[in-house]
């Protein structure tokens, strides 16, 4: 962990926001890759995060660890209300139902603008430094540590999670989604819970993203973002639990570099990535690299 | 007072067959093969983007550029098709999400190289352009055109399914897919052709979008949602589905803002959420 | 093998100073704008632009070369923004930033050129509020108050008494509509009514109805550049309203020249606010337009261009003034009440809040020679931001 520091002091920001992108990408892992849940809305519990933290600093309570857990709470609660919709349906309804969830939610934002201040982005957020005595800085410095702790934490709860016999029967769709049905779905109460859990998850990571930036907009409620993080997963591979942070760190170090080169157009060379990594490596990067494993251990043997 | 709602609805109701013709073709790819092309908007794109060039590049008249985008349209989805698409058919939903979303970011970055950044403008000839006033309402006469247009397509279209070979095979493979190959159908054959029109469909519905929408490099990303509620909310693999849909969605959504401007975009995203609760699989929809 | 070692250490550390050794004599500029993404345009036309300046005035101020490094921004992002700005300041090491066209992003810079204390040129953003976030920020472009305001009073003025609003329901559609009816109500005049349409709103029909419904004097009309100026235009044609009969009132996006492509005839009439037209008769603009003409494949500069263009002018003459010294203090005082002839015409950054003062044109549509054009008929001078003006008091 140290060594980022020693080689790369003048990348910490972009490390952070790529630990919340990773923490963000292993919520919707959870209910993507092991329930099965696809959502075109997980923005929604992100911002949802994002603007609690950022509102409560500005009405004086700028404490970063107590804004990090109310921002959560306050995405869970949501998350547990909407979970009730979401266990009922599946397949395009689905997608679409939450997809429809997220656009009233980034509306609603718009709207209240007195609230969220609008287009213009939430004003006046003051977060005070972690444990009073560490700002968080022009270099990120604190910013990284405290982002890649939480991010460290969650995962291994995370991981606690999938390996308990709730997690289990949860049954991963790692190799193929249509041999769910065939070995018994999961029941409504199990998808509540991971759905609650999962927007819990995202909410941190919001939280994490509107006090390290002290900046809160409307586009972290958007369908861009919501399609960001599908795509981040898919790349990384669903239902591996590292293939969020894989390809977190893959796609936003590709980003950055190639929008470095040619601002302009530097999204045709991501499309490409894409393209070229469904093609050759499906199930992303992770399956792609599990099945050639495989094919190894085969010809070893 | 009767007057300005029916200004209002037939508005919607144009706005509502674009967005069918952009639309009809997902929804029978989707409903047949069960391929989630998300680019599909980028061949709505190119259609738009045909017409611009013919008519600023070479002084075509407007008209004739339409059959042209939808010619670009099919044949750009055929070659897309053989080259990439095929090759995912077996690929997870996931994956293939993923694959055509990447040809989405290429298409637009293209789009954005070869022609600029810059919103096209077109100019209409001057028989499509102003309105006519009937019984002291408007209607404009591009919006008119553009229904008759869509209601004679999809006259085309309906009858093509039902009447014609090919419309049968079409009807066997959305049905039962297993079924139509034991039957000696080729549905890769079928759903290559199928996958043609809807993508020539969409072209088109880029091309007359520009007079009415505009065009941009954004095109491609900005109306998937549109087209995406249109699906589902009809329905996979029919045509009337997405036919009342649209329709449904375009008027709903102008009488919306006409008697309550506050709920703005709530009531397009509203409807959708109701009908897609009450109705999972879409109105026209199985399973 | 210690020799080895060590010349490989010092091939290193050598390496490393000469990296982050600022070489002697340039000034990095860094310059985050929308490459990419929907507001794409307005940054390819304001870095033209930026680049026609440098291209004229070549790129060696003060004895030292001006260096740009580029960041996309993507579209309203501004925790992507900041991160750039950061790690523009800490990781590139640039003296000054400049850019910045969409509003959120920069407010979410101020800070940082306020902590870093760093000479920030704000080239567009218009929200009034965006220089209280730096005592180091310095705006080339406009404030929306400055023309809505400004536009009320003059169609009170010019014999409007009731008007109905219509803008687009975002910061700056609401900004317009406040700015715009204040100065109206204050100069004797009646809003009637008002309505706010969703941003990505793709058809305008039943918010144009509403307000034939109550046949208005006048519609004042704010909507974001980029396909929606056309698309309004023509619905107002479609829906029958007559500029000619019903005063069309807007800020200058709605008539841009793709927009009057579009309309056509249709938008014969309307009448807008603005800072800049290439259209604006002055023997220094038509060089300009005739200039970036020739780079730009025929392309006319529009207020993002000149936005840039001025920026860029602000940066080079304050750079004159420290001598090459890009301490922000010394900027800023020497931006601080700076004028000079721009192709907009006379302009001058206002010491007090660091804004720019210009000239605010109206404009009416007409037919010049065949051709569809923007034509200046009245002006307001001096027009300083109203909305920082009243925060004083």
């Amino acid at each position: 962990m140290p060594l980022p520091f020693v080689l790369t002091p003048n990348y910490l920001s972009l490390a952070s926001q790529i630990a919340i992108t990773a923490l963000f990408a292993l919520s919707l892992d959870l209910i993507l890759g092991y329930a099965g849940i696809v959502s075109l809305g997980h923005a929604a519990f992100f911002g949802l995060g994002a603007y609690t933290a950022g509102i409560i600093s500005t009405y004086g309570w700028g404490e970063p660890l107590s804004g990090l857990v109310i921002g959560a709470a306050v995405a869970g609660l949501v998350g547990y209300g909407a979970s009730f919709v979401i266990a009922h349906f599946r397949h395009l309804a689905l997608i679409m139902i939450t997809l429809g969830m997220g656009l009233l939610l980034h509306e609603a934002a718009n709207s209240a603008s007195w609230l969220t201040g609008g287009a213009d982005g939430l004003q006046g957020v003051n977060i005070w430094p972690l444990f009073g005595a560490f700002k968080f800085d022009l270099w990120g410095r604190t910013a990284y540590v405290y982002s890649l702790v939480v991010l460290f934490l969650i995962f291994l709860a995370a991981r606690r999670l999938i390996h308990s016999p709730f997690g289990l029967s949860l049954r991963g769709i790692r190799e193929n989604p249509l041999r769910m049905p065939a070995i018994g779905a999961p029941s409504r109460a199990h998808l509540r819970e991971i759905y609650t859990i999962a927007a819990v998850i995202a909410g941190v990571a919001g939280a994490l993203l509107a006090q390290t930036t002290s900046t809160v907009s409307l586009e972290v409620l958007s369908f861009q973002r919501s399609a960001d993080v599908l795509v981040v997963l898919i790349l990384g591979g669903a239902g591996r639990l590292y293939g969020g942070i894989l390809g977190a760190i893959i796609y936003m170090v590709a980003r950055d570099q190639f929008s470095g080169v040619n601002p302009q157009y530097w999204y045709f060379w991501i499309g490409l990535l894409l393209v070229a990594v469904v093609i050759f490596l499906p199930n992303g990067i992770l399956g792609g690299l599990a099945r050639l494993r495989a094919t190894w251990r085969r010809a070893a043997s | 007072m009767l007057g300005p709602i029916v200004g209002v609805l037939f508005d919607g109701l144009a706005y509502g067959m674009l967005l069918f013709l952009l639309s009809v073709g997902l929804s029978v790819t989707l409903g047949m093969m069960n391929f989630i092309n998300l680019a599909h908007l980028s061949f709505g794109m190119l259609g738009g983007y045909v017409t611009v060039t013919l008519m600023d590049g070479l002084g075509w008249p407007f008209l004739a550029t339409l059959p042209v985008a939808f010619v670009a349209g099919a044949v750009a989805s055929l070659v897309l098709e053989r080259v990439l698409f095929r090759r995912a058919y077996r690929a997870s939903d996931l994956d293939q999400c993923l694959l055509t979303i990447g040809i989405v970011f290429m298409s637009v970055a293209a789009a954005a190289y070869i022609y600029g950044t810059v919103q096209q403008p077109v100019q209409l000839p001057s028989y499509l352009t102003g309105s006519v006033t009937f019984l002291s309402v408007n209607f404009a006469l591009y919006r008119l055109f553009l229904i008759a247009t869509a209601l004679v397509i999809t006259g085309v279209l309906v009858a093509a399914l039902e009447w014609t070979r090919f419309g049968a095979q079409v009807r066997a493979a959305v049905d039962n897919q297993r079924m139509a190959r034991g039957l000696g159908i080729s549905v890769d054959g079928v759903f290559a052709i199928a996958f043609a029109l809807g993508s020539g469909l969409a072209g088109l519905g880029g091309a007359l979008a520009i007079a009415m929408v505009g065009l941009d490099p954004a095109f491609a990303f900005a109306y998937l949602v549109y087209v995406l509620i249109v699906v589902s909310v009809g329905g996979l693999g029919t045509i009337w589905g997405s036919f009342v849909a649209a329709t449904l969605l375009g008027i709903s959504d102008m009488a919306g803002k006409y008697y309550i401007p506050e709920l703005g975009s709530f009531l397009i995203y509203l409807v959708m959420v109701g009908l897609l609760m009450w109705r999972p699989a879409g109105l026209f929809g199985r399973r | 093998m210690r020799t080895r070692r060590a010349l490989w250490g010092s091939l290193a550390a050598a390496m490393l100073v000469v990296g982050s050794a600022h070489a002697q004599g340039t000034i990095k500029v860094g310059v985050i704008l929308p490459y990419s993404g929907q507001f794409a345009d307005t940054a390819t036309q304001m870095d033209n632009a930026i680049k026609l300046y440098m291209k004229q005035k070549g790129d060696t101020v003060a004895g030292k070369k001006i260096e740009l490094i580029r960041k996309d921004s993507g579209g309203v992002a501004p925790d992507v923004a900041k991160r750039l700005a950061q790690e523009l300041i800490v990781r590139d090491k640039v003296d000054l930033l400049a850019g910045f066209i969409l509003t959120p992003n920069t407010l979410a810079v101020g800070p940082v050129s306020a902590e870093a204390k760093k000479f920030m040129v704000v080239m567009n953003a218009a929200t009034a509020i965006i220089t209280t976030r730096s005592p180091y920020m310095a705006r080339a472009s406009v404030t929306i108050p400055q023309l809505t305001e400004t536009f009320g009073t003059w169609a009170r003025k010019s014999g409007i008494r009731k008007v109905y609003t219509m803008v687009s329901d975002f910061g700056p559609g609401h900004d317009a509509e406040q700015s715009f009816q204040r100065g109206f109500k204050e100069a004797g005049g009646e809003v009637i009514g008002s309505v706010r349409f969703p941003l990505a709103n793709p058809d305008f029909s039943a918010f144009i109805q509403r307000a034939k419904d109550l046949n208005p004097e006048a519609i004042f009309i704010f909507v974001p550049g980029g396909v929606q100026p056309a698309v309004i235009g023509k619905a107002l044609a479609e829906r029958g309203v007559d500029p000619k009969k019903t005063r069309v009132l807007g800020m200058g996006e709605l008539t841009e020249d793709e927009a009057r492509k579009s309309m056509g005839d249709a938008s014969l009439g309307i009448i807008t606010v603005y800072h800049y037209d290439h259209n604006h008769d002055s023997p220094m603009n038509r060089a300009f337009v005739k200039a970036f003409n020739a780079e730009y494949g025929g392309r006319n500069p529009n207020i993002y261009s000149i936005g840039g263009y001025d920026g860029m002018h602000l940066i080079y003459e304050a750079l004159r003034k420290t001598g090459g010294n890009t301490d922000a203090e010394a900027m800023v005082a020497a931006a601080k009440g700076m004028r000079w002839e721009s192709p907009r015409g006379p302009v001058s950054i206002d010491p007090e809040t660091r804004d720019i003062v210009q000239t605010v044109y109206i404009r009416r549509v007409e037919k010049v020679g065949g051709q569809l054009l923007n034509v200046e008929f009245d002006k307001i001078e001096n027009v300083k931001d109203p909305f920082k003006a009243r925060m004083k008091k």
